[in-house]
């Protein structure tokens, strides 16, 4: 049963998660989940400029989810609205805009429901060639901002008085998560991505000693998140975004069940 | 001298938050921050730091300043896993002994390596001043160390700091509300007063400023 669109897929997704378990804790420690979510829904507006200037769809996605960062980089310096609010307008605005540039194309062949949902048929040589040079990237990338980004989560005082440019990390790992999203659209959809990001490491967190810790686990947690909802996927014929994303959760559940474990510190 | 501010402002829309601040720490001189809630302590501090840009004035610092700080609080978020250990190495990698020793300075060196979730107020602010001591600090600035811990564990804090400014000819601004220790231990103090610069000035009868002048007239 193991068909080469399936081994494609099952790649992908590894190479993915990868990348998710790690940026995922930062979306976790930093309370980003909106932010991610706000990078993931502007994937249709880039969708749609791919459309339109004829680009490859992850390429198109890439650029957009990283105008968006930049966006509110600059925004969130010069604007004295909160955050939430900002992010809602950038979020629901590139949906909107995305949706009605895409009405425009009726005959375009522009499969929204894998869009949304993930489709594992859809991943080829290229795709997979792309997320494993990526996350090759996005890791090394990721290693090097480490610590000033780390500080900055705890303090960006503390991280700013130390000389380690914390400004600069916060920006980079913005791209790198426009990066992520972009390249996970295919796999697990628009809608759900932002949980691979936050599920494997909530699950792991009361295992973890120390944030290097945490990170290596909701790596492995998001592997086999992926394995496992890619093989209910292809057995049960149901959405390979969503399968995924249950069994993320159902291994969320399994570690709160073992209530006499020992708990890393605080829950 | 490390650090040396003339005539410092610090403007937010139009009033200004601190302004016509003189200020200087020199190696070794334990310098006094005090000043009611919302006098500008806070960002007077930021300030030296250059964590913010000042609107009016100058600042002058050493070069190649090292330069600890003990912020205020830290509110940690409880997802993200750090040991006392990690905690302290978070800024900077350094050699086991350097760590050791940072850690036996401030009394926590026998603690093991717990999560930092564990540890009481006044464990943790002496861990975040072990955190500023790995660095060697010419000029250590702590934001009301003591705030939220007890009296005893506030003197600790003090004689600590004390001790370090003694070991490592260290400059150290520290802000306080503790007039008191200020007038008996500081080299200098410098006392803001709130709304000084507000159109109508109610500040006048500030008892830290009222203080810091008499204790200025009589020296």
């Amino acid at each position: 049963m193991l068909d080469d669109f399936f081994m494609r897929a099952l790649l992908a997704g590894i190479g993915l998660a990868m990348v998710t378990g790690p940026a995922g804790c930062f979306i976790v420690w930093r309370r980003l989940a909106y932010f991610g979510e706000t990078i993931a829904h502007s994937a249709l507006l880039g969708v749609a400029i791919a459309v339109l200037v004829d680009l490859h769809l992850v390429i198109g996605i890439f650029f957009t989810a990283a105008l968006v960062v930049l966006a509110m980089y600059y925004l969130e310096r010069r604007d004295t609205l909160p955050t939430d609010t900002l992010l809602g307008l950038l979020s629901h605005g590139g949906l909107a805009v995305g949706l009605v540039l895409l009405s425009f194309f009726p005959n375009m062949r522009v499969d929204l429901q894998a869009l949304l949902f993930g489709d594992i048929l859809a991943v080829s040589h290229v795709d997979l060639a792309v997320i494993w040079g990526g996350g090759v990237i996005a890791l090394g990338l990721l290693w090097w901002i480490w610590r000033p980004l780390l500080a900055a989560t705890v303090s960006p005082d503390l991280a700013v008085v130390a000389g380690l440019k914390p400004e600069r990390a916060q920006l980079v790992f913005g791209i790198l998560l426009a990066a992520v999203i972009a390249a996970a659209i295919k796999i697990v959809g628009v809608l759900l991505i932002v949980a691979l990001l936050i599920i494997p490491s909530a699950a792991v967190r009361r295992f973890a000693a120390s944030p290097e810790q945490m990170a290596a686990g909701a790596a492995v947690v998001g592997m086999m998140a992926v394995a496992g909802g890619l093989f209910a996927s292809a057995t049960f014929d149901t959405p390979s975004g969503p399968s995924i994303v249950v069994t993320a959760l159902v291994l969320f559940i399994l570690t709160r069940l073992g209530r006499t474990l020992p708990a890393g510190g605080a829950r | 001298m490390l650090v040396k501010a003339t005539d410092m402002g610090v403007r937010r829309g139009e009033r200004w938050i601190i302004r016509h601040v003189e200020l200087s720490v020199d190696r070794g001189q334990l310098i006094y921050l005090i000043g009611a809630n919302g006098a500008g302590k806070s960002t007077c501090a930021k300030a030296i730091l250059g964590l913010l840009d000042i609107d009016e004035g100058s600042i002058d610092r050493t070069p190649a300043l090292e330069v600890g700080y003990v912020p205020q609080r830290l509110a940690l978020n409880p997802t993200l896993p750090l040991t006392v250990r990690r905690l302290i190495t978070l800024t900077g990698r350094f050699p086991g002994t350097r760590i050791e020793s940072a850690l036996a300075s401030v009394g926590l060196h026998r603690l093991g390596d717990p999560p930092v979730t564990t540890l009481s107020g006044g464990e943790f602010q002496r861990l975040l001043l072990a955190r500023a001591l790995l660095h060697r600090p010419d000029l250590l600035v702590l934001d009301e160390p003591a705030q939220g811990v007890d009296m005893a564990g506030a003197g600790v804090l003090l004689d600590l700091i004390q001790d370090i400014r003694r070991d490592l000819q260290c400059g150290v601004l520290l802000i306080s509300h503790d007039l008191q220790a200020a007038m008996s231990t500081g080299d200098d103090v410098v006392a803001l007063v709130p709304h000084e610069h507000d159109e109508r000035p109610f500040g006048l009868d500030d008892p830290y400023a009222g203080a810091a002048r008499r204790a200025a007239g009589q020296a």
